[in-house]
């Protein structure tokens, strides 16, 4: 019987600094039996437990995507006991990882479709994912046109700015990056918050697009309005939630929102499906 | 289905004897320190017999297979150890066990139970190990307490769900229905074999009655409403704040349930050294559900009564399709300090129209 | 029907047609024998469901912290002791509640009904200290020769009879918090065993970390207990808890001649300076 509560045991590769703060940081894991990463394989979307012994676990969004081999990569805001004990480890530290846990986003069903993806503040780990693992040459044909709508409350606070500066560059995606303001005369992109730049940025909606949402609670509720009114369809916007979990593997009991759980039925869900459910996250 | 006569003047005899083979389980009186006296189940000790006049314990015997904390991972935070910081599996004993006395209802409630732990995608070793180690000797109620309520619950005071003996007290013996292989292998490793006449099925069928009509003659407690509701009607319904009111937020309803199984994972080290366990966690507790950004999806009392009523009596009922994740076993109805009934709640939910 | 739950439903009823309060706690039938379940009325009508009996055994004060209603409560001697810590605590107003005081003659043992429970049987505050109207005429307030014999008896064990004496109270405990939840002293947003960053207590069935809630908490009571004895009404598992919250009231008694919840002009003394105070460390 394989034990779901063990953990991969996993060597802190590489740590770099995320946002202008400082309260997040991202994390490059290796796996210590080269096998274990062949049983890790995910999707992107899925989420993993991050399992420091002594201290604990916390359920973190995969940032890597699954064509990136060779690592797995996490962005982890400081804010519990696991995760500042986290913040003050280093580089060759050994560790757990357990997963990858959780649903993904609809990638058989978005395939051939046009995507918009929807993030703000620190959660865009999994927005990450999919845009690279989308992005990669050998899966960029399947998708039609991507839109990104990414914000932060300042240009320093944006995740994985060197990249979306270069996917700036790019014309097989469209970026759309803001800040809620700045005062940096040099900043060229939007300025505004999420849900406004998604009302004038974001593609009308069709059958054939789709939308993924991904942020803290208050940008969810503005942006869904947003989107009903570019014509979005329940079924056409899909959401990733948190809630507060320990186990991961739908067993423990705390994080469900009606008889779903948001572990192992989610974190994804519909808008169509969320509707039908008791609104507890 | 075999019967096995069992004449009283030989039980300890067998039971002493299934020690051989099984590590022993049941109910036993208990007395704390200020003289005050209840039922708990327990490991037996070596000439420690399990109670079999049908008493009723506070804590349902479901820590014998889930333990309220129970270690799971270890491991050394040694830096100069090759393996530190690589968790490990802690090895509990799982050679078989017996729980003998073990009442329908708790037997039914294990069943339920089961249905988190051992599932398509995931299994928790520690409850499969133990659930599968473990054998179920069940004692039928003769005389159903006042708050027992299982047979609304499709379970019963002879029910067999879960269990792999049946004993049914009659008088100078017991009779033992075999349920499964499983409880025939204990029975023989007991040296209880001697096949009861004809009339012994009709005994059993016969005292089943009476204890049912004895809970049937009770208030009735409706659930046949519950599948055709709609999750979101009876979650917005008017009644929770009512219900809830009285709720001091204990988790006394669910740590004497034999079917919650929501739980904590928690680390603590000493010295070098740490370990993971679970534990008994509570819905009934605010800090179940907080987030880590201080936001509580569930942060209002009413919230918190309403998930457990709503789990028990809706959410599992369509998840699994398998009744209630309630077996009437009345525990909760007579520790509860507040006195909320589930009995009531249910009859309330069962019989709510939402007002179009 | 009994006189005094004629007339707390008739008061009860009054000051709700009056408009003076939004609701009226207090006590209505339990479902099962010797139970009785907090209840809230909002209407004249429903305070037909409130009853008194003996088996009222919870603190109504309970069920008042932070609330911003005005309410109207039911308070036998400890709940109305309760009160007045609360008010002193700065829980709630005196302004907002309109207290329907009920002279006690004791609650009933949950295990032998003929016999008074163990505090209600050294009890000396039957009848409410504050009130806007009595139910009834005061009773007579017991004359106890020795209140505190068991807690003597204690203190009389050597070191090591009193450990294990101590851990035997304890050894059934299962951490449902019941005993806590029932106090109305503990309101604390947080309570010291629920801090979670960073953790301060163990969260298993370990031993030490059980004893720790148990002794904290009592010492966190120390000075404002008033033995009403709802902690121990709640437990699931009968534990004799108040064993560590006599002691303290029994040392507040000694040290300061404090009994908790008397008079909503006083602090308890381990929250206030006293130039009397009997410790020279303090001076």
């Amino acid at each position: 019987m394989v034990n779901p509560y063990m953990p991969y045991p996993v060597r802190i590769d590489e740590i770099e600094i995320a946002t202008e703060d400082k309260s997040l940081k991202t994390f490059k894991f290796v796996f210590l039996n080269k096998e274990d990463e062949e049983k890790f394989a995910h999707k992107a979307g899925q989420f993993a437990e991050l399992s420091i012994p002594g201290q604990g676990e916390i359920p973190i969004g995969i940032a890597s995507s699954p064509t990136e081999k060779g690592f797995v990569k996490f962005t982890v805001f400081k804010t519990g006991v696991v995760t500042s004990y986290l913040h003050n480890m280093k580089v060759g530290d050994i560790m757990g990882i357990r997963g990858p846990l959780g649903n993904w986003y609809p990638w058989d069903l978005l395939e051939g479709k046009n995507v918009v993806i929807i993030g703000g503040g620190f959660a865009f780990t999994t927005l990450r994912a999919s845009i690279v693992y989308m992005l990669d040459p050998a899966n960029r044909s399947k998708f039609g046109k991507i839109d990104v709508v990414y914000g932060a409350r300042s240009p320093g606070m944006l995740l994985y700015r060197d990249e979306l500066y270069e996917w700036e560059k790019r014309d097989d995606i469209n970026m759309h990056i803001t800040v809620d303001s700045t005062t940096d005369p040099s900043w060229k992109y939007n300025v505004g918050f999420v849900p406004t730049i998604v009302g004038q940025k974001a593609p009308k909606a069709d059958p054939n697009t789709f939308a993924i949402v991904c942020g803290p609670p208050i940008m969810i509720k503005f942006t869904q309005p947003a989107l009903e009114s570019l014509g979005y369809g329940q079924n056409q916007i899909i959401m990733s939630l948190e809630n507060r979990m320990k186990c991961g593997i739908g067993m423990c009991g705390r994080c469900n929102i009606g008889k779903e759980l948001v572990c192992k039925d989610g974190p994804v869900f519909t808008l169509e499906e969320l509707n039908k459910t008791p609104r507890e996250y | 289905m075999k019967v096995i006569k069992i004449d009283k003047k030989e039980w300890t005899g067998g039971i002493d004897k299934s020690r051989e083979k099984y590590l022993l389980f049941g109910p036993v009186k208990d007395k704390d320190v200020t003289n005050k006296e209840h039922y708990i189940f327990k490991k037996l000790a070596a000439g420690e017999f399990p109670v079999m006049e049908g008493v009723d314990t506070v804590l349902s015997p479901k820590s014998v297979i889930f333990p309220q904390t129970e270690k799971i991972l270890k491991s050394s935070l040694d830096q100069s150890q090759p393996d530190h910081h690589i968790m490990k599996r802690v090895e509990n004993d799982y050679s078989s066990r017996a729980v003998i006395g073990i009442r329908s209802f708790d037997a039914k409630a294990l069943t339920l139970v089961n249905l988190n732990f051992d599932t398509k995608d995931y299994q928790d070793p520690y409850w499969c190990d133990a659930y599968k180690a473990t054998t179920f000797v069940g004692l039928a109620v003769n005389k159903p307490s006042d708050v027992d309520f299982s047979t609304s619950m499709g379970s019963g005071p002879f029910g067999e769900e879960g269990l792999d003996v049946l004993l049914v007290d009659n008088g100078e013996e017991f009779l033992a229905k075999v349920i499964t292989d499983k409880g025939k292998t204990f029975l023989d490793a007991a040296g209880f074999n001697k096949t009861a006449d004809e009339s012994a099925v009709k005994k059993i069928e016969d005292l089943k009655a009476q204890a049912e009509k004895t809970i049937a003659d009770k208030a009735k407690v409706g659930t046949d409403n519950l599948k055709n509701k709609t999750v979101l009607d009876l979650y917005e319904a008017p009644f929770w704040d009512d219900i809830a009111f009285s709720c001091i937020n204990c988790g006394t309803c669910t740590f004497v349930c034999p079917t919650c199984w929501c739980f904590d994972i928690q680390d603590e080290t000493k010295g070098k050294s740490c370990t993971r366990f679970k534990n008994w966690d509570s819905c009934m507790f605010p800090l179940f559900t907080l987030h880590g950004s201080g936001h509580n999806p569930r942060g209002v009392k009413t919230q918190r009564v309403r998930q457990r009523f709503m789990h028990k009596l809706k959410y599992f009922l369509d998840k699994y399709d398998k009744g209630t994740m309630c077996v009437g076993c009345g525990r909760c109805v007579q520790s509860c300090p507040v006195n909320i009934d589930i009995r009531e709640v249910c009859n309330i939910m069962n019989n709510y129209e939402p007002k179009k | 029907m009994d006189s005094l739950t004629q007339k707390i439903r008739e008061i009860a009823s009054n000051i709700l047609k009056e408009g003076r309060v939004d609701m009226v706690i207090g006590f209505a039938k339990g479902t099962i024998p010797m139970t009785t379940k907090p209840y809230m009325a909002r209407t004249p009508e429903q305070v037909e469901n409130f009853i008194w009996d003996k088996n009222c055994t919870l603190n109504l004060a309970n069920y008042i912290t932070g609330r911003k209603e005005k309410i109207g409560i039911i308070a036998k001697g400890c709940d109305s002791r309760n009160i007045v810590n609360h008010i002193v605590e700065n829980k709630i107003s005196r302004d907002q509640l309109y207290i329907i005081g009920v002279p006690c003659s004791g609650m009933a043992d949950k295990h032998n009904p003929d016999e008074l429970r163990d505090n209600c049987a050294t009890c000396t505050h039957r009848n409410p200290v504050i009130f806007d109207v009595m139910a009834a005429e005061p009773v007579e307030e017991q004359k106890i020769d020795d209140p505190f014999a068991d807690v003597k008896a204690v203190e009389a064990m050597d070191k090591d009879a009193k450990w294990s004496y101590f851990e035997g109270l304890l050894q059934n405990c299962i951490r449902c918090y019941a005993c806590r939840n029932a106090c109305p002293l503990c309101y604390c947003p947080t309570c010291f065993v629920d801090e979670s960053g960073p953790q301060w207590v163990g969260k298993g069935q370990n031993k030490t970390d059980i004893q720790t809630f148990h002794f904290l908490r009592a010492f966190h009571c120390a000075g404002r207990c008033t033995d009403c004895g709802a902690c121990e009404a709640a437990c699931p598992m009968d534990i004799h808890v108040r064993a560590f919250t006599r002691k303290l009231n029994k040392d507040s008694l000694e040290l300061f001649g404090w009994e908790a919840g008397l008079d909503i002009t006083k602090r308890p003394p381990l929250d206030t300076f006293n130039p009397d105070d009997p410790n020279d460390f303090i001076k």
